[in-house]
């Protein structure tokens, strides 16, 4: 014992680790009143963990080689041992990385944790969001199926849409050919497996940090730091750890067993994780009827194919789509209400937010069908509510009616 | 608990909500996994019929003796025309340029035939052939229409001819001409080669699933006391 003690002080000498482990874990002091929304954020940290190590598994036998690649990941569901399981823990993975995340997000829009002064960390997790989209989107062709060629091709002839002959230089430049091809399997591979993922730790690090910074809020949206007993601990406060270690090991657990039922009894996600036609190997020469991306991008895919299409460009529907996306970031500076929580915020922006959710499930839905007339106005509809509500919140808190904030959290 | 249920509401909500479509117009396969004669009676009709013109090429021939209980001995005299090592995969001899001569197409791997398109849809394939002069075998497919494929199964099953078929219903058939199976007979051989093309979609799938309830019961029991380590630890938080 008095070796590790030792151990530990000549470690501190030369590198933070005890000052590190105060300051994030044992010393940081956190609200005492989250609840259920709370468990994603360190969730999310979880199934990063999990991407990670699965991904580097299945690296082992992949071979990302136009000729190779689909029955490599056959090779790997029956002749590596396990292989299977390190496969389904991957692809659940990615689904279950946005259920985590989109929750987690939805828990920042509810209690208006991206306010000031958190907007940064609402920035990072919107950069996050990014290069988790890119990565889905890049790891979904390496299975080289029918669904994991096409839907690449038709993402990436979004680019070709950019008008003034930027477009087809653009999209050759990404795809490295003029179809999505060997080079393109390649190149994907490698920012799958390095470029992202390495960008992504980077901006989870900085997101976990300028959290700490500020401190966390709260479903009353009450900042604890205003009040302090007489060490200078916030009094609403509790150290993470033990509290929310324990805490979030319980939400880790109810997780996993969520994981494990559709890992072990639906891997496929009915069609949604693993889509029926990626079981056919890429065929360059034939387009499957139906073209449908992952669960997880058919709200955005239900945008672009709302936007009507100008003088035969698809453009503007790329533009709007993007534009969906990227509206997020601005979210802490539209919404101009100093009230943070959804409890004392009125009832205008709780009908206002819970349209925005069903918009978002409609809209999902919608991008899964192929499109019909009526569809493809819902989409529309839909696509105009998209934006209406984050222009709602600028306006809205003019005439709002908020409740009192107390000084204290609520139990 | 209530956060529990709302927890798991919006973990499935995506998925159910929008799992709601599915094909319609298919007969229902009703195969099952862990009847093992099945299975073996299966592979035996897939290794005579199938496995000539289609190749299974992901599947290894000792890795199916031993999930469908048998010896590599049996595997080799009963189910092996192909080659003759037993720790080969599924291939065919058939060059690719013969086989888009004879049937204008390659007939598919069907490795994973049985995920890409479903049993019920394999299972109704199999029965929807029908006679039709104008096709180059003389048969026609009901699902799947003008298909390259000829009927192989017809010494079993016989000559059927279309009598209906109706947008948004099952067609009907009429048999003209008997085979050496009976019509229910032939039926329950189809749904047997429809589960083992299911087992060789996924050969690990009951283990898998056997190896989830266990896994499952072991959360619960953590979750147990994963539960009482937060109760706790939260009594001194007021």
């Amino acid at each position: 014992m008095n070796m590790l003690v030792n151990l530990l002080g000549w470690v501190d000498d030369r590198f933070p680790l005890t000052k590190m482990w105060k300051e994030h874990l044992s010393e940081y002091y956190a609200p005492k009143n989250f609840n259920f929304w709370y468990f994603f954020g360190s969730l999310a940290l979880l199934v990063l963990v999990i991407q990670i190590v699965s991904g580097i598994w299945l690296t082992m036998s992949y071979k990302p080689d136009a000729e190779m690649a689909f029955g490599s990941v056959e090779y790997i569901m029956r002749d590596v041992d396990m292989g299977w399981l390190i496969r389904y823990i991957h692809s659940t993975g990615a689904s279950a990385f946005f259920v985590v995340v989109y929750l987690h997000m939805f828990r920042g829009m509810m209690y208006g944790s991206y306010k000031k002064p958190r907007e940064l960390i609402w920035v990072f997790g919107m950069l996050i969001y990014l290069c988790l989209m890119a990565e889905a989107f890049l790891g979904y062709l390496l299975p080289w199926g029918q669904m994991s060629y096409w839907g690449a091709q038709v993402i990436v002839n979004l680019f070709a849409a950019v008008p003034f002959g930027i477009g087809e230089p653009l999209s050759e430049w990404i795809r490295g050919d003029y179809v999505i091809s060997d080079v393109t399997l390649n190149r994907f591979f490698a920012f799958h497996v390095i470029a992202v993922p390495f960008a992504l730790a980077g901006l989870v690090v900085a997101h976990i940090l300028a959290l700490h910074e500020v401190g966390s809020n709260n479903p009353d949206g009450v900042e604890i730091k205003k009040n302090k007993d007489a060490n200078g601990k916030p009094l609403d406060g509790i150290p993470f750890h033990p509290y929310y270690t324990v805490k979030d090991i319980v939400g880790v657990v109810v997780f996993l067993i969520i994981f494990s039922l559709i890992l072990f009894f639906a891997p496929e996600g009915f069609g949604y994780f693993i889509e029926a036609p990626n079981f056919e190997p890429a065929n360059p020469l034939k387009t499957p009827e139906h073209i449908a991306p992952v669960w997880y991008f058919t709200p955005f895919y239900a945008i672009l194919r709302a936007v009507p299409s100008v003088a035969g460009s698809a453009f503007p529907g790329v533009v709007v789509m993007f534009a969906s996306v990227l509206i997020l970031f601005l979210l802490p500076w539209m919404d101009r209400s100093p009230v943070k929580s959804i409890r004392y915020r009125g009832l205008c922006f709780k009908v206002l937010l819970f349209l925005f959710v069903i918009d978002f499930f409609v809209l999902g839905f919608l991008g899964t069908k192929p499109t019909t007339d009526l569809y493809k106005l819902m989409a529309q509809i839909g696509t105009i509510y998209y934006f209406v509500y984050f222009f709602a919140l600028m306006i809205i808190p003019r005439f709002e009616k908020t409740k009192p904030v107390p000084e204290r959290v609520t139990g | 608990m209530k956060k529990i249920i709302i927890a798991c509401l919006f973990f499935v909500l995506p998925v159910s909500v929008m799992a709601a479509g599915g094909s319609a117009n298919l007969m229902h396969a009703n195969n099952d996994l862990h009847d093992k004669a099945s299975l073996q009676n299966g592979a035996k009709l897939f290794v005579n019929y199938c496995l000539s013109c289609h190749s299974a090429k992901y599947m290894r021939f000792n890795r199916m003796g031993r999930d469908l209980g048998m010896t590599d001995e049996q595997v080799k005299d009963n189910l092996m025309f192909t080659t003759d090592k037993v720790v080969n995969t599924m291939d065919i001899a058939m060059k690719p340029e013969d086989a888009a001569r004879w049937f204008g197409t390659l007939p598919p791997d069907l490795s994973v035939i049985a995920r890409s398109r479903g049993t019920n849809w394999l299972y109704t394939y199999f029965m929807s052939f029908y006679e039709d002069k104008s096709r180059p075998f003389g048969v026609n497919n009901a699902l799947f229409k003008d298909v390259g494929m000829p009927h192989v199964f017809m010494g079993l099953q016989g000559k059927q001819v279309l009598v209906e078929a109706k947008e948004g219903e099952l067609p009907t058939f009429k048999l003209i001409e008997a085979g050496t199976m009976g019509e229910e007979e032939f039926a329950n051989a189809m749904r047997d080669l429809v589960n083992f093309l299911e087992y060789l979609g996924e050969p690990i799938k009951t283990t898998r699933q056997a190896m989830g309830y266990k896994v499952i019961l072991f959360l619960l029991i953590l979750f147990v006391f994963a539960y009482m380590l937060k109760k706790e630890y939260w009594k001194d938080v007021h």
